[in-house]
């Protein structure tokens, strides 16, 4: 690889710093042609998928800029919608736990409803509508056991209903929502998530409203627990290392990273396996007689990508739904500069 | 409510222009400029958000020749086709992945 080429498409990682961080391929730049085009983008952008299940993916996008990528990131953490409980009214709560207290704690519970099924809540609307509107109620009494062994002491054995799940949570349908909907469909995503404590006398009646949000108005809408990207990491060795430098450098990476093979006389070569994986710690620069064996460096624009769903879509829906945001801020951008 | 504006006082030349979006942030002027500086005919693009309290982005074109409006337009254009082709290609993969596994 020449020298320019290097420089437009890798990251250098030094012992103290990175190179080349910037984004240098605009036109005019060098005599290649940086001009953006469609086709150009048709031609270079790849997606592969390497690792998918219900709530986490690995995806790698290739020939992409760092500026749209990290515009699908923003859009999936911040501006893809999600259902989470926004109103609590409480009639009873004499438990332990303040009620503005208990009502952070369960607006933070992911719920499994779809959000494209239902319409944000208009402002000043406090009743909500079966077409914007989750309701649930929460309606717990702590007791003594009267059953519990004598010498006991543990809370479990004493009291009854003393931890408060996400499963006391009892789903209302509001209006035909019975009919479209399944409980299993929009309840709480785990049926275990301890909400409170409570001792005997304590009692709690809540009802509880859950609406459409972004992540922008509060963490709790958002449909990611996290989404990121990295940039896939290049090592190449630039001499034969060999023996025990093939060890220590084997142990300077990430597991898998170096390998090293015997060759027919006995000797230890090392050789890269696989740099994906690498944490690109700067470790190999610690020895004076390794340093100069390797080259680390980034590839500019092969970015994996990582989604964690927190449950209610699986994350290809999520990344899909946040390009379509994408598209429909620039729909409605050229819509209005079309009627001027 | 209008949601792009022009900044006034450029009446004069057509070539340059800032835009005023009212709903814009880093997530769609970053990505917008992306495209737009990779224009021959753009000298200059770039954009700012000039009081992280408020929504407003603004968004500025400086070209060799071309109106600045006509710029804006053809980048927002050549960014929604990216987002069209972003998401086949995705899922056309996601299917074949799903088949595979």
């Amino acid at each position: 690889m020449d020298v320019i080429e290097e420089g437009r498409s890798r990251l250098i990682l030094k012992e103290n710093g990175v190179l080349n961080a910037e984004e240098s391929d605009y036109p005019g730049s060098y005599t290649i042609d940086d001009i953006w085009s469609h086709e150009k983008f048709k031609k270079v952008f790849m997606v592969k998928i390497v690792k998918y299940n219900e709530t986490e993916m690995e995806f790698d996008l290739i020939g992409i800029h760092a500026a749209i990528a990290n515009a699908f990131r923003r859009l999936l953490i911040s501006e893809v919608p999600s259902m989470a409980i926004e109103k609590v009214f409480v009639y009873i709560n004499t438990s332990l736990l303040q009620d503005e207290v208990l009502a952070h704690r369960l607006g933070l519970i992911p719920l499994k409803a779809d959000p494209r099924l239902f319409e944000y809540r208009q402002p000043g609307d406090t009743d909500g509508t079966e077409q914007d509107t989750l309701e649930f109620q929460l309606k717990v009494k702590c007791t003594w056991n009267p059953n519990a062994p004598k010498d006991s002491t543990s809370p479990d054995d004493l009291y009854k209903d003393h931890k408060i799940y996400t499963k006391h949570m009892k789903w209302l349908p509001i209006g035909g929502q019975g009919d479209i909907y399944k409980k299993r469909d929009v309840g709480p995503v785990h049926d275990d998530i301890l909400i409170s404590k409570m001792r005997p006398g304590h009692e709690l009646e809540l009802n509880l409203h859950a609406v459409k949000g972004i992540g922008k108005d509060h963490a709790k809408f958002s449909p990611v627990a996290t989404a990121f990207y990295r940039l896939l990491p290049e090592i190449i060795l630039t001499r034969d290392v060999e023996g025990e430098e093939a060890e220590r450098l084997q142990k300077c990476f990430s597991p898998g990273v170096i390998g090293i093979e015997e060759s027919e006389y006995g000797i230890k070569r090392a050789k890269v396996l696989d740099a994906r994986y690498d944490t690109c710690s700067r470790n190999v620069y610690r020895y004076e007689d390794l340093r100069d064996a390797v080259k680390m460096g980034r590839i500019k624009n092969h970015f994996i990508f990582t989604i964690e769903s927190v449950g209610a879509l699986p994350p290809d829906v999520l990344f899909i739904e946040a390009v379509k945001l994408l598209k429909i801020k620039c729909r409605t951008f050229l819509d209005e500069l079309n009627h001027v | 409510m209008n949601l792009i504006a022009e900044l006034a006082g450029e009446d004069s030349d057509t070539k340059s222009r800032t835009f005023v979006f009212e709903e814009g942030g880093h997530t769609f002027g970053n990505a917008l400029r992306c495209i737009i500086s990779r224009y021959p005919e753009v000298m200059l693009c770039g954009y700012t958000i000039p009081h992280p309290s408020e929504a407003s982005m603004h968004f500025r074109i400086q070209t060799t020749g071309p109106r600045a409006v006509d710029v804006l337009k053809q980048g927002i254009e050549d960014l929604e086709k990216l987002c069209d082709h972003t998401m086949t290609v995705f899922q056309d993969e996601m299917a074949q992945f799903k088949a595979a596994n």
